[in-house]
């Protein structure tokens, strides 16, 4: 076996992945700064060259992301509005550099408190599908993330794809970023929000916030709060006691504790303002 | 077990190669190393720079995170590849721009932009911005590259040249611009001998530590290694840039002082080397309790440096008349104390160099700004004399102030000169980040006074700078910032203290503005509360206040060729449109029903500079050497470093014009210390001034001969044709055969050689004296909004106005202004150097494209009677308005007065919530 594994297939890598330790590649994004060394060090499975792990499709029981989609396709797919959010997010990921290397898959597997994509496919009600020579199981995203670079994922298992249900692709999806400057920044904080509005009010709200507790959020008092609220008062119904509680800020470089559970409390104002249907919005 | 590896394909610039290489090695790496194509530049190996762009079936990606195996079967294009895809227009737009500089980052720029354009060949500036969010520029402040792809589709006629005599005052693209957009442009990294040793060093990982070695030799032994430490010196192991103070080890004996401090060596074969785990290196630490605020460590905290008992590195002092009753006699007085942080030069190139023997001669090629000094203390530290050392300066990847410390030269040049092989080093980002000098941090007070008509009657200023544990600029600093905290002020009663004190934080030195700015931000800051509680506009008061010619300096110093008046006028009317229209956004924003506290705010901000070029009441002469060789091309011996700022254009124009012959003529040599004379360094914003004045002299020196050859007076006009030079004036035209005149010296038939050193006056125990014999005069106006929720804070333009006394190439100067205010943005925006936790360039900040405002440079030309052609210096001056004139307009924005630098979101949020009370 050499230390750099490139296979073609799903299954010939899931038997790699079983035959003993390697670190999945894809993107690279998070590996390569990782290391100062000018190689990767093995064993590295590559995941590169599998195509079924590509692709962005709408299937009979939702959406399915291809765990190796990257984030300039997702930005690109054509998705409802509920992706919306989503889709801002993966525009807002670094570089156009790094998303054109750094993939869905990747961002959900390194599993950093400040990872853009996080809020969004919380939003989005989505589970991952995890394979191995074992089978494969799906698991909410919630239950993936299980700490601060830390998943469910088992050593021989790989993350093949982020699959939304059906349900959770109505509405309109926003997210909202707050870094300390425009490109290649990591969030301060970040908000996903997604809305589904039905005679002007909110039947369904979906709103979560990163980089403000060890694994992003959702926000189950405030969700629960604005049920039903007319659609227009979205903002108005956000005060800090709905959205506290559901947070562990911490203070680092970037910013201080307190600063960051108040920052949130506007950012989910103005991601909600962003997720009212257009003439709700106006 | 590891297979035998097997070639792969990729196609590079149209061409199909077979590379042996490992698949999971970075593209980069491959590139550059293997492919021979360093036009590729590697800034920090994690995504953060995109120096490395290069373009994988046209999408731009960071070749430093691809695997080889990501690029096989596919197609890679490298700016050397440019050309031949039709993008050749691109590079020439660069250069009309002067959108390269120092032209580490230029690569990555053409990449990212070549890919938008094959999509979008007339991009709007928002969208140019957003396709180079992605590569960090240090030198620029983006808006001449933005301009540049913006203007890419654009086919100009060709420039016509300046005439004879007129190169002084043209917008010339640079001299030595064509190799920085070719990609051929030789950096500190990019010369790769064949055989050359790599070398690592082992760094410490603590701030403060003892540390012993285990067993050097088995570990060496072990992986076919050579180990060096500070037991291997030959010479003295303390170097530094002030002989007087010269206290740093290159390789530490027994205790580290700093995070990051060498202790030891690492060399080989570079495939072994690279591979090696130094964590794993036989050193054990001892850590010691740390010494990181000044305040402790000047209250009878540990000492730092032995050396020094108590921790004071220097102090500094200026005082004039009786500050303390003036204040107390004044109708306001404003009273404020401002914390600033580390700031990290963050040049793009990380330091790099080769160290070889030509014989008995240690030649060290590396990136510097200080070729001459780099000689004198690495042949102290190894023991050589100076005649046995050369320095030839590669290309440098931006300085800022940084690289006129030593850094790698002696560890290479031990290697080389021990091992009798090539020694070659690059560092890390965070080596560079971690073991370089910093801007220091300071915690200034000072309280200003002013009478009722709003004239300043006095001023006292405390300045505590963190120089960290060895001296580096320390001593410049406690010197310059005492002569300028006053700012371009006239300020009758005056008391400046600093002191530089040891701790172990990061080292502080030199860079641009030496304390000034963060000085700056005191004053101005003094100044806008003045104005508020005297009820009087704030650029009057300014001007009220602005010094003038004759009126003294803090130091007594009476100045002819005063500028300061000048640039605050020239800000009036942008004064009063910008406040007009802050006005109207508030008002319109006020009545949108926001809640109280919440939406956007405008602001409108002022600050000014003045700035002594070269060094502070001490000699530091340039020589230039002008020539003519027999064939007819005019030979510049300058050893000036370009380190981007423009020397080697700047100082040919003065030349070319001095001499009165077309600087198409000019071919510049070095800097080389084997060839060039002492030009000094590249520091204190004195190259155009002092360099400049001895090219002007050394051109005069030459007219001079040649007139006096044809017997001709001065007014006659000098023309070089078919190997003569034609000397014609109303008696006709005289023939100087260029090859039947003997040699003169390095190679040329005519040669002159003019040294100058500006007059200056020892300051005495009270700092009064004349410190600089030229200055430079700067104000600017920043227009920023708030988000009052948030506390973001965006910069919408800035106007800025500086008196270069001549503007000898306007299209350089405004480079320097736009690279200088990007700067400045980043101190007061969102640069902040924690040793240890932002070694980095994604955990420290600086500003990308979609940071950096509209600029609106105004250059002014009040001629100073010492300069060259009445030039002034302008590096430095540029940076040092930002930041007060950008906190200034926060504060009029939205109440929020910001004491502690940078002002991170958080802290504008806290300090607006305290102006609402
Ligand atoms: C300069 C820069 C800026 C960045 N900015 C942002 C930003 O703004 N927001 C943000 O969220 N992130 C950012 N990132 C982080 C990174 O780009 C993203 O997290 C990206 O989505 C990672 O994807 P990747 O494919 O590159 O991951 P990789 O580096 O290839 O892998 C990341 C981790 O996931 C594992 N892994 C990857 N794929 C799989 C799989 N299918 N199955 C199992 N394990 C897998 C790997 O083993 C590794 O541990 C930035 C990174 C850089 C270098
Ligand atoms: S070197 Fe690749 S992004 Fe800096
Ligand atoms: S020109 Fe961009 S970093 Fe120097």
């Amino acid at each position: 076996m050499t230390d750099y594994l490139r296979p073609r297939t799903l299954d010939e890598a899931l038997r790699l992945a079983a035959a003993g330790r390697v670190v999945p590649a894809a993107g690279c994004t998070d590996l390569f700064p990782a290391t100062q060394a000018p190689a990767l060090a093995g064993p590295i499975l590559d995941l590169t060259g599998i195509e079924a792990l590509r692709g962005i499709a709408r299937g009979p029981g939702g959406w399915r992301i291809g765990a190796l989609a990257t984030w300039t396709e997702v930005a690109r797919a054509a998705l409802p509005p509920a992706f919306d959010g989503l889709r801002a997010a993966a525009r807002e990921v670094g570089s156009v550099q790094i998303q054109n290397a750094g993939t869905v898959g990747g961002n959900l597997c390194n599993a950093s408190p400040a990872a853009d994509g996080v809020p969004c496919l919380l939003t989005l009600e989505a589970e991952v599908e995890l394979a191995s020579v074992r089978g494969t199981r799906r698991l909410p995203l919630p239950a993936f993330l299980t700490g601060p670079r830390q998943t469910a994922r088992a050593a021989d298992e790989l993350l093949t794809a982020v699959v939304v249900p059906a349900a959770a692709g109505a509405g309109q999806g926003a997210f909202v970023k707050l870094g300390a400057r425009r490109y290649l920044v990591i969030s301060i904080a970040m908000v996903a929000a997604r809305l589904e509005v039905a005679d002007g009010r909110i039947a369904r709200a979906a709103v979560a916030v990163g980089a403000c507790s060890a694994v992003a959020a959702r926000l189950p008092a405030l969700e629960a709060a604005l049920a039903g609220a007319p659609a227009g008062e979205a903002a108005d119904r956000v005060v800090p006691d709905l959205v506290a509680p559901a947070l562990a800020p911490i203070s680092d470089v970037r910013a201080d504790a307190a600063y960051r559970a108040e920052a949130a409390v506007e950012l989910v104002r103005r991601a909600l303002v962003r997720a009212l249907p257009r003439q709700e919005a106006a | 077990m590891t297979a035998p590896l097997s070639p792969l394909s990729l196609g590079v610039n149209g061409r199909r190669v077979e590379v042996l290489a490992a698949p999971g090695r970075r593209l980069s790496e491959v590139l550059r190393a293997d492919l021979g194509l360093t036009g590729t530049k590697v800034g920090c190996d994690a995504g953060d720079c995109g120096a490395c762009t290069v373009l994988i079936d046209g999408a731009p990606r960071c070749a430093c995170l691809t695997p080889l195996a990501q690029a096989a079967g596919r197609e890679v294009l490298t700016v050397e590849g440019l050309d031949a895809a039709g993008f050749a227009p691109l590079k020439a737009a660069f250069l009309r721009h002067g959108a390269a500089q120092c032209g580490i980052c230029t690569p990555g720029m053409l990449m990212a932009a070549a890919a938008l354009l094959a999509t979008n060949p007339r991009p709007a500036p928002a969208e140019a911005e957003a396709a180079l969010g992605g590569v960090l520029c240090r030198c620029t402040g983006y808006r001449a590259i933005i301009a540049a792809v913006c203007d890419a589709h654009r086919r100009p006629l060709p420039g016509i040249p300046p005439a004879p005599g007129r190169a002084v005052g043209a917008r010339l693209e640079r001299l030595d611009g064509r190799p920085k957009v070719d990609g051929t442009e030789s950096f500190g990294a990019d010369l790769i001998p064949e055989g050359a040793l790599l070398v690592r060093a082992v760094r410490s990982p603590h701030h403060a530590a003892r540390f012993a070695f285990g067993d050097l030799a088995g570990w060496a032994a072990r992986h076919g290694v050579r180990v060096f430490t500070a037991a291997d010196i030959p010479g003295r192991n303390a170097f530094g840039t002030i002989p007087a103070f010269a206290d740093q080890p290159a390789l530490a004996e027994r205790e580290v002082r700093l995070r990051g401090e060498a202790v030891a060596l690492v060399a080989g074969e570079p495939a072994v080397v690279e591979a090696l785990d130094l964590a794993a290196f036989p050193v054990t630490w001892e850590p010691l309790e740390p010494v990181l605020d000044p305040a402790p460590a000047l209250a009878g905290g540990r000492t730092v440096l032995p050396l020094r008992p108590g921790n004071v590195l220097t102090r500094g002092r200026v005082a004039r008349g009786d500050p303390e009753a003036a204040l107390a006699a004044a109708a306001r007085v404003a009273e404020v104390e401002v914390v600033t942080s580390f700031v990290e030069h963050a040049y793009i190139e990380p330091e790099a160099g080769v160290a070889w023997m030509e014989g008995e001669t240690l030649v060290i090629r590396a990136c510097t700004q200080a070729p001459v000094m780099d000689r004198e203390e690495t042949a102290k530290v190894l023991g050589l004399p100076e005649a046995r050392v050369r320095i030839i300066p590669s290309a440098t990847g931006g300085g800022f102030g940084s690289k006129l410390d030593l850094s790698l030269q002696p560890l290479i040049g031990l290697v080389a000169l021990k091992t009798g092989r090539p020694a070659r080093m690059v560092y890390t980002r965070a080596e560079s980040m971690a073991s370089t000098t910093k801007r220091h941090p300071a915690r200034m007070r000072a309280r200003i006074g002013a009478d009722a008509g709003g004239r300043i009657t006095g001023m006292l200023f405390e300045g505590v700078f963190d120089t960290g544990p060895y001296a580096s600029w320390g001593p410049t600093v406690a010197t310059r910032v005492p002569v300028h905290a006053s700012g371009p002020y006239a300020v009758p009663a005056y008391r400046a203290e600093t002191v530089a004190v040891h701790t172990n934080g990061a080292i502080g030195g030199a860079f641009r503005g030496f304390g000034v700015p963060q000085a700056a931000v005191v004053q101005e800051t003094l100044f806008d509360d003045l104005a508020l509680a005297l009820g009087i506009d704030r650029l009057e008061f300014r001007r009220r206040n602005a010094l003038r010619d004759g009126v003294p300096t803090v130091c007594g110093q009476v100045l002819r060729g005063v500028g300061i008046g000048a640039c605050l006028d020239a800000l009036v009317p942008h004064w009063r449109r910008a406040l007009a229209e802050a006005e109207r956004f508030n008002a319109q924003a006020q009545a949108q029903a926001q809640a109280p506290g919440q939406g956007l705010r405008r602001g409108v901000g002022v600050a000014s500079c003045w700035y002594g070029c070269g060094n502070t009441a001490l000699p530091n002469p340039s020589t230039i050497r002008l020539g003519i060789t027999r064939e007819g091309r005019i030979r510049l011996h300058q050893g000036a470093t370009d380190i981007g700022q423009g020397a080697n254009t700047v100082i040919a124009q003065i030349a070319a014009d001095a001499l009165g012959l077309p600087i198409s003529r000019i071919d510049l040599v070095g800097p080389d210390t084997a060839l060039t004379p002492d030009c000094g360094k590249t520091s204190a914003s004195r190259q155009t001034f002092i360099t400049g004045k001895a090219a002007m002299l050394a051109g005069q020196a030459l007219r001079r001969q040649i007139l006096a050859l044809t017997n001709r007076g001065e007014a006659a006009r000098i023309e070089l044709e078919d190997g003569c030079l034609v000397v014609s004036d109303g008696q006709g035209a005289a023939r100087i055969r260029l090859a039947a005149l003997p040699e003169a010296g390095h190679g040329c038939v005519l040669l002159a050689e003019e040294t100058y050193d500006p007059p200056t006056e020892p300051l005495d125990a009270d700092g009064q004296g004349a410190p600089y014999a030229v200055y430079g005069w700067g104000a600017q106006m920043a227009e920023v909004e708030v988000d009052l929720a948030l506390g973001t804070v965006r910069v919408l333009r800035i106007t800025a106005a500086h008196d270069v006394g001549r503007a000898v190439n306007p299209l350089l100067a405004e480079g320097q202004i736009e690279g200088g205010i990007a700067q400045g943005l980043g101190m007061a925006l969102m640069e902040e150097f924690l040793p240890g936790r932002t070694e980095n360039l994604h955990d420290y900040l600086i500003p990308t494209a979609g940071d950096i405002p509209e600029i609106r440079p105004i250059l002014l030309e009040v001629p100073d009677p010492e300069g060259p052609m009445g030039a002034k210096g302008l590096g430095e001056h540029v940076l040092i308005p930002t930041a007060p004139a950008i906190l200034n307009a926060i504060r009029h924005a939205s109440g929020a007065r910001i004491t502690r630098l940078p002002a991170l979101p958080h802290r504008v949020r806290a300090a607006i919530r305290e102006a609402a009370g």
